[in-house]
């Protein structure tokens, strides 16, 4: 009996944390480096969320298909940025709608979805570090190459020192002109459509500075000018610029230069005063590439659910009466193991939820029938193991063999039946993130989620319930099986 | 003891007769409008509308007013301006502001007159920029959007079920390793799987002809979640099956069979109640919008359990004697030599 003791004080921990976690007003985890609310993100079908009109800018050519391509390109960024079952839409007229769940994302999808996300690395070989401010508006070989190619027929190209880059106050939209180079564009090395994969990671010493991770696509276009420049600039700057605007311009490190030089780099580090939120924007549209025509932003509203609140508080409600029924039907049909069942399923409930706060998953209508089949799991992992005790008592084993034997013999349907739904799961999860098709991954986190969780809550945790409550009682049920079911 | 095994043509019809009007009213469907299932606004794109109102309506009163007027596939949700940005505030709405997704109709106008009749939602509210330019009017609140649904979404989740359908095969068959033709209880849950979703989204099809009943991106996850359950229906029963044979070595291999499905009938049971309990609340006391979703659901669950306890088994009955056209001729041979020698 000593192994139930330390798993109940195990389960009974994990219950604590997860409860706490659970509370309506948890404070979020700010200790030891980490900083992270924990609150409930609800889906756009479920609570709504924001809608931004997002428009062609004036005097830009768009057709159908330049359309569908910008579409998809913001899709992605979104997608691309964690936030989960955007719906996004294209309306007549070059105008695309993003409707985007929650409230906390709005900001940083506002800057997401806006910039047409046009990155370059930029020769800096003769800049002094510290000579020019971050942010500052750079004009490059590359912007006025696609200034110029969009000019109508016959028109003058616009001279140097008329560019200039959006103002980034939205209070005070003045714009500022462009930084020159000896009255020269800065000469652009590679753009962002040489990279074949970016992500956001942590850096520094400490792992608290965030920054972009890049890979080089092996004969991607000016890849090997990229190279070229890197080997032949140890000691020497290189600017990152997205949008215009001058991000960083590190150094180049001698022993990244040899590796440059001898053909083994594949990629290297953006680093930046970048935030969470900006790291993972710019590797979005690193990794998205850049939109096919600059878009304007027409409208910001918030939205309400789509499913419509009505609907979504009755079905809440009423899930919440079906779970009910659920936990009745098995004190009822089942007595005392009953009791250690539905214990279980709370805490398998407690658990998910909790979970689903941490880390967020994003509830949707999907996301939330792929929780409520796994609580059918949970309950089916139950109901297969005191249909199993249920047999072997009948067969004339002594109540403690019973217990026993339905744990041991129910185990490897309960293991069989979950690792084939975890396979699907996975598929289903890896075919959502390839495609995009963000509901279907919703779906299969939540449900995935929920059978691994259930493997050890209808398990582990509802034989120590039962251990502890024959320990408690035992010697009723031994004189009483009708309080076994049977 | 009822005799799972030894009806088995029996439910094999019964499937039959669900499957085949199915398959029928999606061929008729596909002529009819080019896709087996009738298919809502979220894949086929339809017409958005943003209108403001000066009275406060609620979301009830608007979807009434959709209703009334003959529509029967749309989405409505409120806007709300977010103050903290560069556009300009000056045409903020008095009343209540809405965006109305809906079918593709001709009836635009008539649709906009009914809407603002005195005892329905009344009249509209325009922005200033509108009574100046009314020529601006159309253009900001009536338009044709495209589908929410990409066919890429849809694509994926054709492909992951065949991908689901290859590995999950090739897991069972790991599993039943030590079961003699361990192939066969994975092809036997495929099939069962197939089944399910033949089933549901024939039945889909004749709503669909029948009461226009559309598929909306949430059919795509019912579909998904068919598939999950039906498999896990279908390894509880194979694994008692795989418990069983060794215990009972001497007994035909359709009296194991009875045997391992009428043990883990409680199960199948109880579990299959557990899942009605809370779909039937939702159906009940659930908001309108989840209806169907839920409906579509509890058929395929449904079909999950028939189809393990009464097709997938049967299924490994009838492979075993060599019933199965072109598959397993030997079987049915040596079948018929142990019939001819018993007598």
């Amino acid at each position: 009996m000593r192994g139930y003791r330390l798993w109940l004080v195990v389960i009974l921990a994990i219950a604590a944390i997860s409860i706490w976690m659970s509370l309506p007003d948890n404070p979020g985890i700010h200790i030891l480096g980490m900083d992270r609310d924990v609150k409930i993100v609800q889906g756009l079908d479920l609570q709504g969320g924001s809608r931004v009109l997002l428009q062609a800018a004036p005097g830009t050519d768009f057709d159908d298909q330049t359309m569908e391509q910008a579409a998809k390109n913001v899709e992605r960024r979104v997608n691309g940025l964690g936030v989960t079952e955007a719906v996004v839409q294209r309306q007549e007229g070059g105008r695309i709608i993003v409707e985007l769940p929650g409230v906390r994302q709005q900001a940083v999808a506002f800057e997401s979805i806006k910039s047409t996300g046009l990155l370059e690395f930029v020769d800096f070989s003769t800049v002094t570090p510290g000579t020019i401010p971050e942010g500052a508006c750079i004009l490059t070989t590359e912007q006025v190459a696609r200034a110029e190619a969009s000019l109508p027929e016959g028109e003058a190209p616009q001279p140097y020192d008329q560019y200039t880059c959006p103002s980034e106050d939205l209070e005070n939209p003045v714009e500022e002109p462009a930084l020159l180079q000896n009255g020269q564009p800065y000469r652009t090395i590679m753009t962002g459509a040489g990279l074949s994969d970016a992500a956001a990671t942590l850096q520094g010493q400490l792992g608290t500075q965030w920054a972009v991770n890049f890979v080089v696509r092996d004969g991607g276009d000016r890849v090997s000018d990229f190279i070229n420049y890197v080997a032949n600039n140890a000691n020497r700057s290189m600017a990152i610029v997205l949008d215009g605007r001058l991000i960083s311009y590190p150094t180049i490190q001698a022993d990244l230069a040899a590796s440059a030089a001898a053909g083994t780099m594949d990629g290297g580090i953006i680093t930046g005063d970048f935030t969470r939120d900006e790291a993972q924007i710019l590797a979005a549209q690193l990794k998205y590439g850049a939109l096919p025509i600059p878009l304007d932003i027409i409208a910001f509203d918030t939205i309400g659910p789509s499913l419509g609140q009505i609907s979504v508080d009755r079905s809440i409600r009423a899930g919440i009466i079906g779970v009910i029924t659920v936990l009745l039907f098995m004190l009822i049909y089942y007595r005392v193991p009953g009791i250690a069942a539905s214990l279980a399923l709370l805490l398998f409930a407690v658990i998910n939820f909790a979970l689903f706060k941490f880390i967020p998953v994003t509830l949707s209508l999907p996301a939330i029938t792929g929780f409520l089949i796994s609580i059918g799991t949970a309950v089916d992992g139950n109901i297969l193991i005191f249909e199993r005790m249920k047999e072997e008592l009948r067969a004339g084993r002594s109540m403690d063999r019973a217990i026993e034997a339905g744990f041991e013999r129910a185990w490897t349907s309960i293991r069989d039946s979950n690792i084939s739904t975890i396979i699907i799961c996975l598929i289903l999860y890896f075919f959502g993130n390839a495609f995009g098709a963000s509901p279907v991954q919703g779906f299969a986190i939540t449900l995935g989620m929920g059978l691994v969780i259930n493997l050890f809550t209808a398990v582990v945790a509802t034989r120590t319930f039962l251990h502890t409550i024959v320990l408690l009682i035992g010697n009723q049920l031994r004189e009483r099986q009708e309080l076994l079911g049977v | 003891m009822f005799q799972f095994a030894q009806r088995r043509k029996l439910f094999f019809l019964i499937s039959a007769c669900v499957i085949i009007p199915g398959l029928i009213a999606m061929i008729y469907s596909t002529i009819q409008n080019g896709s087996p299932v009738k298919l809502s606004i979220d894949f086929t794109g339809g017409t958005l509308m943003e209108v403001s109102f000066v009275r406060n309506v609620d979301e009830q009163e608007v979807r009434d007013a959709l209703e009334e007027f003959g529509l029967s596939d749309y989405v409505v949700q409120r806007l709300d301006p977010i103050a903290t940005d560069a556009i300009d505030e000056t045409d903020e709405p008095a009343g209540s502001r809405w965006q109305l997704r809906f079918e593709e109709t001709d009836r635009i106008d008539d649709l906009k007159v009914y809407m603002q009749a005195p005892d329905r939602l009344g009249e509209f509210w325009s922005p200033k920029s509108v009574e100046e330019d009314p020529t601006r009017e159309d253009a900001l609140t009536t338009s044709s959007v495209s589908a929410t649904v990409g066919a890429e979404v849809t694509r994926a989740a054709i492909l992951a079920t065949l991908a689901v359908a290859v590995i999950v095969l090739g897991f069972i068959v790991f599993a039943f390793r030590r079961v003699p033709h361990a192939f066969r209880y994975g092809a036997c849950a495929i099939i069962a799987m197939f089944h399910d979703i033949f089933v549901t989204m024939g039945i889909m099809s004749i709503l669909g002809l029948l009461f226009s009943w559309e598929v909306d991106a949430l059919f795509l996850t019912a579909i998904l979640t068919v598939v999950g359950f039906s498999v896990q229906d279908s390894i509880v029963v194979f694994d008692r099956i795989r418990e069983n044979l060794p215990k009972y070595r001497g007994e035909e291999y359709d009296m194991v069979i009875n045997r391992s499905v009428l043990e883990t009938i409680h199960r199948s049971i109880a579990t299959q109640l557990n899942a009605i309990f809370i779909m039937i609340a939702i159906l009940l006391f659930g908001g309108e919008t989840i209806r169907q979703f839920i409906a579509i659901l509890l058929i395929g669950l449904m079909s999950g359990t028939y189809s393990s306890i009464f097709n997938a088994v049967p299924l490994l009955v009838a492979w075993e004697k060599g019933e199965i056209p072109f598959v397993n001729r030997d079987a049915k041979r040596r079948h018929q030599e142990e019939l001819t020698a018993a007598s």
